[in-house]
């Protein structure tokens, strides 16, 4: 059976989203005068635009990092931004800006993804052991590691005079993000892209490793697409915007509660939510003390909360 | 035929299997019994490749286990896994439709959607095929796991305690849906059962394991008496025939 209404609902949702974004900001622009004055058409090329393109990238490519997450380590608390992933990311921007703060942004972007592999697999090796009865467990080790992580980043930031730098990327937001700045969250996209030719194989590798094998599936393959998807996502958005937490965690559990966890019907709203969300986080941040902004990354830290509370407070329909 | 020959495993110095050699006959209903921690489970994983040999062989009709891509094995045996426990919410057609994948690999054909109606009919689960998974009943969704693997429609079928959590009529309806099949499909089917009157009354052929080891083997009529199964559970154990049934008793 097709359920048709979801994916409706989401893409309308991103339309007027969309809208509001390009035409809200502390430059002037309306519908009427954008077409026929050439500082407003400026604007919307340089500046609105690409922002709000970048909201939608980062939202939909991290909410889809997120649910791969959570089917492979068959547990629905965990996300790249609370098992070390983010900050084994920074520790590796970290390392590339002390050691080589030369060489170009896509290099610097390649260290951090290999430095936030590492902190998966640590992660994954980490959390072998436990017992699978016990699914707390899994995200209380992935905080604890996530944490000592970012200590560690701290200090040698703190070290070596680079505080600042950790603050750029522990906050995400949107401010800076310009025609020319921001391209690299394409491939953020276009990996979320490739991750829905494989949303299959996810689905049944979340049913766990030997129901999967039994299936025949290549579960070692699909695991290394998805710890792979998932390392680099975060990375290139660590580098472009900033880490924007929560959102891999409680929009794929939003979606898995209303829809069920079957990837091939539900990774486009899981996209589609998270481009939403960060693009409504982005506004809010944006007119909530204009003509001032609060990053997007804190908006969503309260907003993520109040909506995942409402999905676990209330009562399950049959 | 299921050829299994010198298999020992040991997980850190526990020794789990020791040294088993048996053959498991092609078109027959094979009950596993034994009492817990014989190895019944451990032997069962290893026949289906989803714990690796360490020493000793399996085959599984030509294929060996170990050197079979996993997708030829998947065509050729499915497994039901004891306690199916399910982080992910799948709706119950979805995961049968899953069985077809090693078929399919994700792309569904019509023969495909006849077979996954066939099973959501013979396991009873039209009422609820669009549930969610943790939204049904422990042994409701045993059921959908056997359907799966009923889906996937292979030679052999593999199913750990499926009884596991079924109420009376289900559990003589799984049993009784698996005779069909080894009769009227041919195919070969070895179940690990505790109950030892379904074993009776249903599996043609009985491997008894006991400490790792195997304990007795054989055809069911000529290896289940009295005798064979007192040893193997180190409990008194009757049988009572009546006018045309076989009961097991040991509950007093």
């Amino acid at each position: 059976m097709l359920r048709t209404r979801p994916y409706l609902l989401t893409g309308l949702a991103l339309l007027i989203l969309s809208g509001v974004s390009i035409f809200i900001g502390v430059g002037q622009l309306s519908l009427g005068t954008v077409w026929h004055d050439p500082a407003a058409l400026q604007l919307l090329w340089i500046s609105r635009i690409p922002r709000t393109l970048a909201a939608l990238l980062v939202g939909s490519s991290i909410a889809v990092a997120g649910v791969i997450m959570q089917l492979l380590v068959r547990n629905r608390f965990v996300e790249p931004g609370t098992t070390g992933t983010s900050e084994a990311a920074m520790l590796g921007l970290l390392a590339v800006t002390i050691l080589a703060p030369g060489w170009p942004i896509m290099a610097k972007m390649i260290v951090a993804a290999c430095a936030s592999l590492i902190g998966i697999a640590g992660f994954f090796a980490l959390i072998r052991k436990l017992p699978p009865d016990q699914p707390l467990m899994i995200p209380l080790v992935g905080l604890i590691y996530g944490g000592i992580l970012g200590a560690a980043a701290t200090f040698i930031a703190f070290q070596a005079d680079l505080i600042q730098y950790l603050g750029v990327w522990m906050s995400g937001e949107f401010s800076g993000v310009l025609a020319g700045r921001y391209e690299l969250l394409w491939l953020a996209g276009g990996l979320a892209v490739l991750a829905y030719l494989a949303a299959d194989q996810f689905t049944v590798a979340g049913l766990g490793q030997k129901a999967s094998l039994s299936l025949g599936l290549r579960y070692g393959q699909v695991l290394t697409l998805g710890v792979v998807t998932v390392a680099l996502v975060s990375s290139l958005v660590i580098v472009t915007v900033g880490i924007l937490p929560f959102i891999g965690l409680v929009v794929p559990n939003i979606v898995s509660r209303l829809m069920g966890d079957n990837l091939r019907q539900t990774l486009p709203v899981v996209a589609g939510m998270g481009a939403g969300f960060v693009l409504l986080s982005d506004i809010i941040g944006r007119v909530a003390r204009y003509p001032y902004e609060i990053p997007a990354g804190t908006v969503f830290g309260v907003l993520g909360a109040v909506v995942f509370l409402w999905l676990l407070l209330r009562k399950p329909h049959a | 035929m299921i050829d299994i020959s010198g298999v020992s495993y040991a997980i850190g110095k526990a020794q789990i299997l020791k040294d088993v050699s048996l053959h498991i006959p092609c078109g027959q209903i094979t009950a596993l019994i034994g009492p817990n921690g014989a190895g019944k489970s451990t032997l069962l994983n290893l026949m289906s490749g989803q714990e690796p040999l360490q020493t000793g062989t399996v085959s599984v009709d030509a294929l060996h286990i170990g050197q079979t891509r996993p997708r030829d094995l998947a065509l050729k045996m499915a497994v039901v896994a004891q306690h199916v426990g399910v982080a992910s919410r799948l709706r119950v057609r979805d995961l049968i439709s899953f069985g077809r994948w090693p078929h399919n690999q994700g792309r569904p054909t019509a023969a495909d959607h006849t077979m996954i109606a066939q099973a959501l009919d013979r396991f009873d689960l039209n009422a609820l095929a669009d549930r969610f998974l943790d939204e049904v009943s422990g042994g409701q969704r045993q059921r959908a796991f056997v359907a799966m693997a009923y889906a996937q429609d292979t030679d052999w079928l593999l199913l750990d305690e499926p009884l596991n959590n079924l109420d009376l009529r289900h559990a003589s309806r799984l049993m009784a849906e698996l005779h069909r099949l080894a009769r009227e499909q041919d195919k070969s089917i070895v179940i690990v059962l505790h109950d030892l009157n379904y074993a009776v009354a249903w599996a043609d052929h009985v491997v008894a394991m006991k400490n790792g080891a195997l304990a007795f083997e054989g055809a069911t009529q000529k290896v289940t008496n009295a005798e064979n199964l007192s040893a193997l559970y180190d409990t008194d154990v009757r049988l009572v025939q009546t006018e045309d049934e076989v009961f097991v008793a040991h509950h007093r």
